[in-house]
Protein backbone atom coordinates (compact mmCIF):
# COMPACT_ATOMS: atom_id res chain seq x y z
CA UNK A 1 0.00 0.00 0.00
CA UNK A 2 2.62 2.52 1.00
CA UNK A 3 4.17 2.01 -2.54
CA UNK A 4 0.80 2.82 -4.28
CA UNK A 5 0.64 5.56 -2.61
CA UNK A 6 4.06 6.59 -3.62
CA UNK A 7 3.01 6.20 -6.98
CA UNK A 8 -0.13 8.24 -6.81
CA UNK A 9 1.90 11.37 -5.28
CA UNK A 10 3.02 11.66 -9.06
CA UNK A 11 5.95 13.82 -9.77
CA UNK A 12 8.28 13.33 -7.82
CA UNK A 13 9.07 9.46 -7.77
CA UNK A 14 8.21 9.47 -11.51
CA UNK A 15 11.37 11.69 -12.16
CA UNK A 16 13.39 9.48 -9.77
CA UNK A 17 12.59 6.50 -11.76
CA UNK A 18 13.43 8.02 -14.66
CA UNK A 19 16.53 8.34 -13.96
CA UNK A 20 16.61 4.19 -13.39
CA UNK A 21 17.43 4.07 -17.22
CA UNK A 22 20.38 6.87 -16.67
CA UNK A 23 23.32 5.57 -17.21
CA UNK A 24 25.33 8.38 -15.98
CA UNK A 25 26.32 9.90 -20.16
CA UNK A 26 29.94 9.42 -20.04
CA UNK A 27 30.17 7.44 -22.95
CA UNK A 28 31.32 3.31 -22.80
CA UNK A 29 33.23 3.52 -19.46
CA UNK A 30 30.16 4.07 -17.51
CA UNK A 31 27.91 1.60 -19.58
CA UNK A 32 30.10 -0.83 -18.69
CA UNK A 33 30.29 0.28 -15.07
CA UNK A 34 26.60 0.06 -15.08
CA UNK A 35 26.23 -3.64 -16.72
CA UNK A 36 29.40 -4.99 -14.06
CA UNK A 37 27.61 -3.52 -11.14
CA UNK A 38 24.10 -4.87 -11.99
CA UNK A 39 25.38 -8.57 -12.83
CA UNK A 40 27.50 -8.61 -9.57
CA UNK A 41 24.00 -7.07 -7.71
CA UNK A 42 21.72 -9.38 -9.03
CA UNK A 43 24.09 -11.83 -9.25
CA UNK A 44 24.29 -12.01 -5.51
CA UNK A 45 20.59 -11.97 -5.17
CA UNK A 46 20.28 -15.16 -7.30
CA UNK A 47 23.05 -17.02 -5.30
CA UNK A 48 21.68 -16.24 -1.57
CA UNK A 49 18.39 -17.30 -2.75
CA UNK A 50 19.18 -20.37 -4.70
CA UNK A 51 21.66 -21.54 -2.15
CA UNK A 52 18.85 -21.20 0.67
CA UNK A 53 17.74 -24.03 2.40
CA UNK A 54 14.31 -23.78 1.61
CA UNK A 55 14.92 -23.29 -2.46
CA UNK A 56 14.73 -26.63 -3.73
CA UNK A 57 10.74 -26.59 -2.12
CA UNK A 58 10.01 -23.50 -3.58
CA UNK A 59 11.19 -23.90 -7.05
CA UNK A 60 9.16 -27.12 -7.37
CA UNK A 61 5.87 -25.74 -6.09
CA UNK A 62 6.63 -21.71 -7.78
CA UNK A 63 8.77 -22.27 -10.40
CA UNK A 64 7.22 -25.30 -12.78
CA UNK A 65 7.64 -25.39 -16.50
CA UNK A 66 4.99 -27.50 -17.08
CA UNK A 67 2.29 -26.31 -15.07
CA UNK A 68 3.21 -22.71 -16.02
CA UNK A 69 2.88 -24.12 -19.81
CA UNK A 70 -0.67 -25.80 -18.86
CA UNK A 71 -2.01 -23.02 -17.03
CA UNK A 72 -1.00 -20.03 -18.80
CA UNK A 73 -3.15 -20.23 -21.77
CA UNK A 74 -6.28 -20.16 -19.39
CA UNK A 75 -4.71 -17.57 -17.29
CA UNK A 76 -4.09 -15.50 -20.23
CA UNK A 77 -7.57 -16.33 -21.60
CA UNK A 78 -8.81 -14.85 -18.07
CA UNK A 79 -6.66 -11.87 -18.38
CA UNK A 80 -8.63 -10.65 -21.24
CA UNK A 81 -11.40 -9.78 -18.20
CA UNK A 82 -8.87 -7.80 -16.53
CA UNK A 83 -8.50 -5.62 -19.86
CA UNK A 84 -11.91 -5.27 -20.36
CA UNK A 85 -12.42 -4.60 -17.01
CA UNK A 86 -9.59 -1.25 -16.37
CA UNK A 87 -9.86 -0.26 -20.22
CA UNK A 88 -14.19 0.15 -19.82
CA UNK A 89 -13.43 1.99 -16.23
CA UNK A 90 -10.49 4.17 -16.96
CA UNK A 91 -13.26 5.30 -19.48
CA UNK A 92 -15.22 6.54 -17.10
CA UNK A 93 -12.87 7.32 -14.78
CA UNK A 94 -11.53 10.10 -17.03
CA UNK A 95 -14.93 11.47 -17.63
CA UNK A 96 -16.24 11.81 -13.88
CA UNK A 97 -13.02 13.11 -12.71
CA UNK A 98 -13.01 16.01 -14.84
CA UNK A 99 -16.50 16.70 -13.96
CA UNK A 100 -15.15 16.53 -9.82
CA UNK A 101 -12.31 18.68 -10.64
CA UNK A 102 -14.26 21.37 -12.81
CA UNK A 103 -17.30 21.24 -9.67
CA UNK A 104 -14.54 21.65 -6.87
CA UNK A 105 -12.43 24.65 -8.76
CA UNK A 106 -15.92 26.46 -9.40
CA UNK A 107 -15.48 29.68 -7.46
CA UNK A 108 -17.97 31.87 -5.36
CA UNK A 109 -20.17 31.21 -2.63
CA UNK A 110 -22.83 30.35 -5.10
CA UNK A 111 -21.09 27.35 -5.97
CA UNK A 112 -20.08 26.50 -2.34
CA UNK A 113 -22.68 23.27 -2.00
CA UNK A 114 -21.06 21.93 -5.28
CA UNK A 115 -17.39 22.52 -4.09
CA UNK A 116 -18.70 20.37 -0.75
CA UNK A 117 -20.13 17.98 -2.45
CA UNK A 118 -16.64 17.61 -4.66
CA UNK A 119 -14.86 17.32 -1.35
CA UNK A 120 -16.72 15.14 0.79
CA UNK A 121 -16.85 12.83 -2.41
CA UNK A 122 -13.26 12.70 -2.90
CA UNK A 123 -11.82 12.56 1.43
CA UNK A 124 -14.60 9.39 1.46
CA UNK A 125 -12.99 7.34 -1.38
CA UNK A 126 -9.80 7.86 -1.17
CA UNK A 127 -10.13 7.11 2.63
CA UNK A 128 -12.46 3.92 1.85
CA UNK A 129 -9.55 0.63 0.97
CA UNK A 130 -10.54 -0.20 -2.07
CA UNK A 131 -11.14 -3.80 -1.17
CA UNK A 132 -14.23 -2.48 0.73
CA UNK A 133 -15.84 -0.64 -1.86
CA UNK A 134 -15.33 -3.61 -3.44
CA UNK A 135 -17.23 -5.75 -0.74
CA UNK A 136 -19.34 -3.13 0.06
CA UNK A 137 -20.86 -2.56 -3.59
CA UNK A 138 -20.77 -5.85 -4.89
CA UNK A 139 -22.49 -7.79 -2.39
CA UNK A 140 -24.72 -5.26 -0.71
CA UNK A 141 -26.03 -3.09 -4.27
CA UNK A 142 -27.31 -6.34 -5.65
CA UNK A 143 -29.14 -7.32 -2.21
CA UNK A 144 -31.07 -4.33 -2.28
CA UNK A 145 -33.04 -5.83 -4.82
CA UNK A 146 -34.23 -2.96 -6.76
CA UNK A 147 -35.55 -3.46 -10.09
CA UNK A 148 -33.57 -1.99 -12.87
CA UNK A 149 -30.65 -2.46 -10.97
CA UNK A 150 -28.11 -4.71 -12.15
CA UNK A 151 -27.52 -7.74 -10.38
CA UNK A 152 -24.13 -8.87 -12.16
CA UNK A 153 -21.09 -8.49 -9.52
CA UNK A 154 -18.94 -7.72 -12.56
CA UNK A 155 -21.13 -4.50 -12.83
CA UNK A 156 -20.31 -3.20 -8.97
CA UNK A 157 -17.02 -4.35 -9.19
CA UNK A 158 -16.47 -1.83 -12.55
CA UNK A 159 -18.30 0.66 -10.68
CA UNK A 160 -16.53 -0.13 -7.29
CA UNK A 161 -13.05 0.64 -9.24
CA UNK A 162 -14.33 3.70 -10.98
CA UNK A 163 -15.47 5.55 -7.56
CA UNK A 164 -12.21 5.38 -6.18
CA UNK A 165 -10.47 5.80 -8.72
CA UNK A 166 -12.14 8.93 -9.61
CA UNK A 167 -11.41 10.71 -6.73
CA UNK A 168 -7.83 10.07 -7.15
CA UNK A 169 -7.68 11.31 -10.51
CA UNK A 170 -10.07 14.44 -10.21
CA UNK A 171 -7.47 15.73 -7.09
CA UNK A 172 -4.66 14.90 -10.37
CA UNK A 173 -6.91 17.00 -12.76
CA UNK A 174 -7.52 19.72 -9.93
CA UNK A 175 -3.61 20.21 -9.13
CA UNK A 176 -3.47 20.69 -12.99
CA UNK A 177 -5.79 23.39 -13.24
CA UNK A 178 -4.68 25.11 -9.99
CA UNK A 179 -1.04 24.82 -12.04
CA UNK A 180 -2.54 27.06 -14.64
CA UNK A 181 -1.87 30.90 -14.03
CA UNK A 182 -4.66 32.68 -13.34
CA UNK A 183 -3.87 35.32 -15.95
CA UNK A 184 -4.91 32.74 -18.78
CA UNK A 185 -8.43 32.57 -17.58
CA UNK A 186 -7.96 36.60 -17.12
CA UNK A 187 -6.86 36.70 -20.96
CA UNK A 188 -9.36 34.55 -22.24
CA UNK A 189 -12.24 36.43 -20.06
CA UNK A 190 -10.96 39.47 -21.36
CA UNK A 191 -11.75 38.87 -24.94
CA UNK A 192 -15.45 38.10 -24.11
CA UNK A 193 -15.44 34.15 -23.46
CA UNK A 194 -17.64 32.79 -20.80
CA UNK A 195 -16.48 31.20 -17.54
CA UNK A 196 -17.19 27.58 -19.29
CA UNK A 197 -15.43 28.81 -22.40
CA UNK A 198 -12.26 30.13 -21.07
CA UNK A 199 -11.97 26.68 -18.97
CA UNK A 200 -12.74 24.08 -22.43
CA UNK A 201 -10.58 26.12 -24.61
CA UNK A 202 -7.84 27.43 -22.32
CA UNK A 203 -7.40 26.28 -18.79
CA UNK A 204 -8.29 22.82 -19.29
CA UNK A 205 -6.38 21.90 -22.35
CA UNK A 206 -3.01 23.18 -20.38
CA UNK A 207 -3.71 21.65 -16.93
CA UNK A 208 -4.93 17.86 -19.08
CA UNK A 209 -1.14 17.80 -21.04
CA UNK A 210 0.51 18.79 -17.56
CA UNK A 211 -0.75 16.34 -15.54
CA UNK A 212 -0.57 13.05 -18.20
CA UNK A 213 2.27 11.78 -16.62
CA UNK A 214 0.20 10.78 -13.08
CA UNK A 215 -2.52 10.40 -14.68
CA UNK A 216 -0.71 7.33 -16.68
CA UNK A 217 0.49 6.26 -12.79
CA UNK A 218 -2.97 6.18 -11.56
CA UNK A 219 -3.96 4.04 -14.09
CA UNK A 220 -0.91 1.86 -13.78
CA UNK A 221 -2.41 1.16 -10.33
CA UNK A 222 -5.82 0.59 -11.62
CA UNK A 223 -4.87 -2.43 -13.80
CA UNK A 224 -3.63 -4.02 -10.65
CA UNK A 225 -6.31 -3.50 -8.62
CA UNK A 226 -8.71 -4.74 -11.63
CA UNK A 227 -7.91 -8.32 -10.35
CA UNK A 228 -9.88 -6.97 -6.84
CA UNK A 229 -13.18 -7.80 -8.74
CA UNK A 230 -12.27 -11.65 -8.41
CA UNK A 231 -13.14 -11.29 -4.69
CA UNK A 232 -16.92 -10.47 -5.76
CA UNK A 233 -17.21 -13.31 -8.17
CA UNK A 234 -15.85 -12.65 -11.78
CA UNK A 235 -13.04 -15.25 -12.52
CA UNK A 236 -10.43 -12.73 -13.88
CA UNK A 237 -6.82 -13.70 -14.30
CA UNK A 238 -5.86 -13.98 -10.27
CA UNK A 239 -9.29 -15.80 -9.89
CA UNK A 240 -8.39 -18.51 -12.63
CA UNK A 241 -5.59 -18.82 -11.57
CA UNK A 242 -6.29 -19.61 -7.83
CA UNK A 243 -8.28 -22.13 -9.84
CA UNK A 244 -5.30 -23.82 -10.86
CA UNK A 245 -3.41 -23.72 -7.65
CA UNK A 246 -6.48 -25.43 -6.18
CA UNK A 247 -6.02 -27.87 -8.59
CA UNK A 248 -2.54 -28.57 -8.61
CA UNK A 249 -1.42 -27.82 -5.23
CA UNK A 250 1.36 -25.77 -7.24
CA UNK A 251 1.74 -21.81 -6.85
CA UNK A 252 3.37 -21.35 -10.41
CA UNK A 253 -0.13 -19.99 -11.95
CA UNK A 254 0.57 -17.11 -9.62
CA UNK A 255 3.66 -16.89 -10.73
CA UNK A 256 2.28 -16.22 -14.25
CA UNK A 257 -0.87 -14.08 -13.49
CA UNK A 258 2.32 -11.59 -11.92
CA UNK A 259 3.76 -11.90 -14.77
CA UNK A 260 0.92 -10.85 -16.82
CA UNK A 261 0.13 -7.73 -14.63
CA UNK A 262 4.15 -6.70 -15.61
CA UNK A 263 3.98 -7.37 -18.74
CA UNK A 264 1.11 -4.89 -19.19
CA UNK A 265 2.63 -1.99 -16.98
CA UNK A 266 5.66 -1.85 -18.32
CA UNK A 267 5.12 -0.66 -21.49
CA UNK A 268 2.86 2.13 -19.54
CA UNK A 269 5.49 2.43 -17.23
CA UNK A 270 8.10 3.25 -20.00
CA UNK A 271 5.53 5.60 -22.42
CA UNK A 272 4.84 7.82 -19.00
CA UNK A 273 8.76 8.14 -18.81
CA UNK A 274 8.94 8.87 -21.71
CA UNK A 275 6.27 11.65 -21.71
CA UNK A 276 7.90 13.11 -18.13
CA UNK A 277 11.67 13.33 -20.44
CA UNK A 278 9.87 15.16 -23.44
CA UNK A 279 7.86 17.63 -20.70
CA UNK A 280 11.39 18.19 -19.46
CA UNK A 281 13.26 18.67 -22.84
CA UNK A 282 10.46 21.32 -23.93
CA UNK A 283 10.54 23.54 -20.29
CA UNK A 284 14.17 23.79 -21.28
CA UNK B 1 -20.24 60.99 -26.91
CA UNK B 2 -17.55 59.75 -25.08
CA UNK B 3 -16.01 56.43 -25.85
CA UNK B 4 -15.68 56.11 -21.89
CA UNK B 5 -16.85 57.61 -18.68
CA UNK B 6 -15.56 57.24 -15.37
CA UNK B 7 -17.68 58.37 -12.67
CA UNK B 8 -16.00 58.58 -8.79
CA UNK B 9 -14.70 55.18 -8.92
CA UNK B 10 -13.67 53.11 -6.15
CA UNK B 11 -11.83 49.84 -5.24
CA UNK B 12 -10.03 48.36 -2.72
CA UNK B 13 -8.08 45.09 -1.97
CA UNK B 14 -8.33 44.33 1.00
CA UNK B 15 -7.94 46.97 3.30
CA UNK B 16 -5.53 49.05 1.11
CA UNK B 17 -8.11 51.65 -1.16
CA UNK B 18 -6.20 51.56 -4.46
CA UNK B 19 -8.98 53.94 -6.55
CA UNK B 20 -9.93 56.59 -4.30
CA UNK B 21 -12.78 58.32 -6.88
CA UNK B 22 -11.90 58.42 -10.52
CA UNK B 23 -13.04 60.69 -12.62
CA UNK B 24 -11.87 60.53 -16.20
CA UNK B 25 -13.47 60.74 -19.99
CA UNK B 26 -11.93 59.50 -23.02
CA UNK B 27 -13.59 60.77 -25.95
CA UNK B 28 -13.99 59.06 -29.31
CA UNK B 29 -10.48 58.61 -30.90
CA UNK B 30 -8.74 60.34 -28.23
CA UNK B 31 -5.19 58.20 -27.17
CA UNK B 32 -5.14 58.96 -23.20
CA UNK B 33 -1.82 57.94 -21.38
CA UNK B 34 -1.62 57.03 -17.54
CA UNK B 35 1.56 57.78 -15.88
CA UNK B 36 2.30 57.58 -12.11
CA UNK B 37 4.74 55.61 -9.92
CA UNK B 38 4.44 51.59 -9.44
CA UNK B 39 1.19 50.77 -7.43
CA UNK B 40 -0.31 54.15 -8.22
CA UNK B 41 -3.16 52.38 -9.65
CA UNK B 42 -2.51 52.54 -13.24
CA UNK B 43 -3.28 48.41 -13.66
CA UNK B 44 -5.75 48.33 -11.50
CA UNK B 45 -8.17 51.37 -13.21
CA UNK B 46 -7.50 49.62 -16.66
CA UNK B 47 -8.22 46.14 -15.05
CA UNK B 48 -11.99 47.47 -13.87
CA UNK B 49 -12.73 49.59 -16.69
CA UNK B 50 -13.33 46.09 -18.27
CA UNK B 51 -14.37 44.33 -15.15
CA UNK B 52 -12.15 41.89 -14.84
CA UNK B 53 -11.77 43.70 -11.48
CA UNK B 54 -15.71 44.48 -9.70
CA UNK B 55 -15.85 48.13 -8.91
CA UNK B 56 -16.63 48.75 -5.17
CA UNK B 57 -18.48 52.15 -5.98
CA UNK B 58 -18.66 54.22 -9.08
CA UNK B 59 -19.50 53.97 -13.03
CA UNK B 60 -18.50 53.15 -15.69
CA UNK B 61 -19.89 53.66 -18.79
CA UNK B 62 -18.64 52.83 -22.42
CA UNK B 63 -20.10 53.86 -25.41
CA UNK B 64 -23.18 55.31 -23.75
CA UNK B 65 -23.63 52.02 -21.86
CA UNK B 66 -23.03 51.81 -18.28
CA UNK B 67 -21.08 48.36 -17.26
CA UNK B 68 -21.49 48.97 -13.72
CA UNK B 69 -25.11 48.65 -14.05
CA UNK B 70 -27.42 45.36 -12.64
CA UNK B 71 -28.14 42.86 -15.28
CA UNK B 72 -25.10 43.52 -17.78
CA UNK B 73 -23.72 40.88 -19.13
CA UNK B 74 -20.01 41.22 -18.46
CA UNK B 75 -19.07 38.96 -21.62
CA UNK B 76 -20.66 40.86 -24.26
CA UNK B 77 -19.15 43.97 -22.55
CA UNK B 78 -15.51 42.69 -22.59
CA UNK B 79 -15.95 41.52 -26.38
CA UNK B 80 -16.23 45.78 -26.88
CA UNK B 81 -13.16 46.40 -24.79
CA UNK B 82 -9.75 44.77 -26.08
CA UNK B 83 -6.68 44.55 -22.99
CA UNK B 84 -3.47 44.11 -23.56
CA UNK B 85 -1.05 42.71 -20.36
CA UNK B 86 2.11 43.61 -19.45
CA UNK B 87 2.87 39.42 -19.80
CA UNK B 88 1.08 38.92 -23.03
CA UNK B 89 -0.75 36.01 -21.82
CA UNK B 90 -0.92 34.11 -24.65
CA UNK B 91 -2.34 30.50 -24.82
CA UNK B 92 0.97 28.85 -25.11
CA UNK B 93 -0.99 25.79 -26.21
CA UNK B 94 -2.25 27.51 -29.34
CA UNK B 95 -0.76 28.64 -32.47
CA UNK B 96 -0.50 32.11 -33.02
CA UNK B 97 -3.81 31.64 -35.24
CA UNK B 98 -5.23 29.98 -32.78
CA UNK B 99 -4.60 32.77 -30.24
CA UNK B 100 -6.19 35.03 -32.54
CA UNK B 101 -9.31 33.29 -33.77
CA UNK B 102 -10.30 31.64 -30.59
CA UNK B 103 -12.25 34.41 -29.02
CA UNK B 104 -13.88 35.41 -32.45
CA UNK B 105 -15.14 32.02 -33.05
CA UNK B 106 -16.27 31.08 -29.78
CA UNK B 107 -17.45 34.55 -28.70
CA UNK B 108 -18.84 36.09 -31.62
CA UNK B 109 -19.25 32.96 -33.16
CA UNK B 110 -17.55 33.31 -36.32
CA UNK B 111 -17.12 30.61 -38.86
CA UNK B 112 -13.75 28.98 -38.17
CA UNK B 113 -12.66 30.39 -42.27
CA UNK B 114 -14.44 34.06 -41.65
CA UNK B 115 -12.04 34.12 -38.23
CA UNK B 116 -9.23 32.57 -39.97
CA UNK B 117 -9.50 35.67 -42.52
CA UNK B 118 -10.07 38.46 -40.10
CA UNK B 119 -7.01 37.03 -38.36
CA UNK B 120 -4.89 36.94 -41.14
CA UNK B 121 -5.33 40.31 -42.58
CA UNK B 122 -4.73 41.31 -39.20
CA UNK B 123 -1.56 39.67 -38.88
CA UNK B 124 -1.08 40.68 -42.23
CA UNK B 125 -0.83 44.40 -41.52
CA UNK B 126 1.60 44.29 -38.81
CA UNK B 127 4.11 41.55 -40.11
CA UNK B 128 3.17 38.67 -38.52
CA UNK B 129 1.75 36.68 -41.36
CA UNK B 130 4.74 34.40 -41.38
CA UNK B 131 4.23 33.30 -37.30
CA UNK B 132 0.76 32.21 -38.45
CA UNK B 133 1.41 28.77 -37.17
CA UNK B 134 4.17 29.06 -34.90
CA UNK B 135 3.43 28.36 -30.83
CA UNK B 136 4.64 31.34 -28.57
CA UNK B 137 7.36 30.28 -26.80
CA UNK B 138 9.16 30.48 -30.64
CA UNK B 139 8.68 33.72 -30.68
CA UNK B 140 10.50 36.95 -28.99
CA UNK B 141 8.93 39.29 -26.45
CA UNK B 142 8.22 41.58 -29.05
CA UNK B 143 6.29 39.47 -31.53
CA UNK B 144 4.19 37.80 -28.43
CA UNK B 145 3.11 41.33 -27.66
CA UNK B 146 2.10 42.12 -30.86
CA UNK B 147 0.46 38.97 -31.25
CA UNK B 148 -1.56 40.23 -27.92
CA UNK B 149 -2.07 42.88 -29.73
CA UNK B 150 -3.82 41.37 -32.60
CA UNK B 151 -5.84 38.85 -30.59
CA UNK B 152 -7.37 41.73 -29.01
CA UNK B 153 -8.16 43.93 -32.39
CA UNK B 154 -9.47 40.65 -33.80
CA UNK B 155 -12.35 41.25 -31.74
CA UNK B 156 -12.85 45.00 -33.21
CA UNK B 157 -13.08 46.35 -30.15
CA UNK B 158 -14.45 49.90 -29.86
CA UNK B 159 -11.61 50.38 -26.97
CA UNK B 160 -8.12 49.43 -26.15
CA UNK B 161 -7.01 49.35 -22.67
CA UNK B 162 -3.10 48.77 -22.71
CA UNK B 163 -1.78 47.58 -19.47
CA UNK B 164 2.45 48.17 -19.64
CA UNK B 165 3.04 46.76 -23.08
CA UNK B 166 6.27 47.25 -22.90
CA UNK B 167 7.38 46.80 -19.65
CA UNK B 168 8.65 43.23 -19.79
CA UNK B 169 10.20 43.29 -22.98
CA UNK B 170 13.98 43.76 -23.97
CA UNK B 171 14.63 47.66 -24.73
CA UNK B 172 15.57 46.81 -28.36
CA UNK B 173 12.13 44.89 -28.95
CA UNK B 174 10.12 47.80 -27.43
CA UNK B 175 10.53 50.38 -30.79
CA UNK B 176 8.48 47.29 -32.68
CA UNK B 177 5.71 47.14 -30.00
CA UNK B 178 5.33 50.99 -30.16
CA UNK B 179 5.46 51.43 -33.81
CA UNK B 180 2.33 48.87 -33.78
CA UNK B 181 0.42 51.02 -31.20
CA UNK B 182 1.14 54.55 -33.15
CA UNK B 183 -0.64 52.64 -36.11
CA UNK B 184 -3.13 51.88 -34.33
CA UNK B 185 -3.33 55.65 -33.03
CA UNK B 186 -3.13 56.35 -36.92
CA UNK B 187 -6.10 54.45 -37.28
CA UNK B 188 -8.03 56.49 -35.45
CA UNK B 189 -8.60 53.47 -32.73
CA UNK B 190 -9.50 55.08 -29.05
CA UNK B 191 -6.88 54.08 -26.25
CA UNK B 192 -6.34 54.06 -22.51
CA UNK B 193 -1.99 53.30 -22.24
CA UNK B 194 -0.70 53.23 -19.09
CA UNK B 195 3.23 53.26 -19.55
CA UNK B 196 6.58 53.82 -18.48
CA UNK B 197 7.11 55.04 -21.42
CA UNK B 198 7.32 58.83 -20.68
CA UNK B 199 8.59 59.51 -24.46
CA UNK B 200 6.16 57.37 -26.05
CA UNK B 201 3.50 59.07 -24.08
CA UNK B 202 4.26 62.65 -24.74
CA UNK B 203 4.60 61.44 -28.51
CA UNK B 204 1.59 59.80 -29.01
CA UNK B 205 -1.12 60.86 -25.79
CA UNK B 206 -3.62 63.70 -26.78
CA UNK B 207 -3.77 64.01 -23.70
CA UNK B 208 -1.77 62.59 -20.47
CA UNK B 209 -2.90 61.69 -17.14
CA UNK B 210 -1.09 61.27 -13.49
CA UNK B 211 -2.44 59.03 -10.91
CA UNK B 212 -0.98 59.27 -8.05
CA UNK B 213 -1.83 56.37 -4.80
CA UNK B 214 -5.38 56.29 -6.29
CA UNK B 215 -6.26 59.88 -7.47
CA UNK B 216 -5.92 61.66 -10.79
CA UNK B 217 -3.80 64.72 -9.46
CA UNK B 218 -2.94 66.43 -12.95
CA UNK B 219 -4.37 66.08 -16.29
CA UNK B 220 -3.62 67.51 -19.95
CA UNK B 221 -1.77 67.88 -23.00
CA UNK B 222 1.82 66.61 -22.97
CA UNK B 223 3.41 69.72 -23.61
CA UNK B 224 2.18 70.98 -20.15
CA UNK B 225 2.07 67.87 -18.30
CA UNK B 226 5.77 67.71 -19.48
CA UNK B 227 7.37 70.96 -19.71
CA UNK B 228 5.33 72.27 -16.85
CA UNK B 229 3.43 70.56 -14.50
CA UNK B 230 1.29 72.44 -12.04
CA UNK B 231 1.40 69.91 -8.61
CA UNK B 232 4.57 69.31 -6.77
CA UNK B 233 4.17 65.08 -6.76
CA UNK B 234 4.23 65.34 -10.46
CA UNK B 235 7.07 67.42 -10.83
CA UNK B 236 9.03 65.01 -8.05
CA UNK B 237 7.74 62.23 -10.20
CA UNK B 238 9.33 63.22 -13.45
CA UNK B 239 12.55 64.93 -11.87
CA UNK B 240 12.81 60.66 -11.28
CA UNK B 241 12.09 59.87 -14.23
CA UNK B 242 14.35 62.43 -15.71
CA UNK B 243 16.87 61.37 -13.64
CA UNK B 244 16.62 57.57 -14.23
CA UNK B 245 17.09 58.81 -17.96
CA UNK B 246 14.16 57.38 -19.21
CA UNK B 247 12.76 61.17 -20.71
Amino acid sequence: MARRQGERAGFGINSRRSKILDLGGEGGRSVAVAVVSTLVFFGLIVLLVVNSTGWPEVKRSFFDPDIFGASFPDIADAFLLNIRIFAIAEVFILVAALGIAVLRSLPGPVFFPLRALAVVYTDLFRGIPTILVVYILGFGAPALQIGGVPRDPLFWGVVSLVLVYSAYVAEVYRAGIDSVHPSQEAAARSLGLTRMQSLRHVVLPQAVRRVVPPLLNDFIGLQKDSALVALIGPVEAFRQSQIEVAGSFNYTPYLATALLFVLLTIPLARFTDWLIARDRMRQR
Amino acid sequence: MSALELHDVHKSFARVEVLKGIDLEVADHEVVCLIGASGSGKSTLLRCVNLLEPVDRGRIVVGGQELTARGIDVNVVRRRIGIVFQAYNLFPHMSVLGNVTLAPRKALKLSRADAAARALELLERFGLADKRDEYPDRLSGGQQQRVAIVRALAMRPELMLLDEVTSALDPELIAEVLGVIRELAGLGMTMLIATHEMGFARDIADRVVFLDEGVILEQGPPDEIFTSPREPRTQQFLQRIIEAGRL
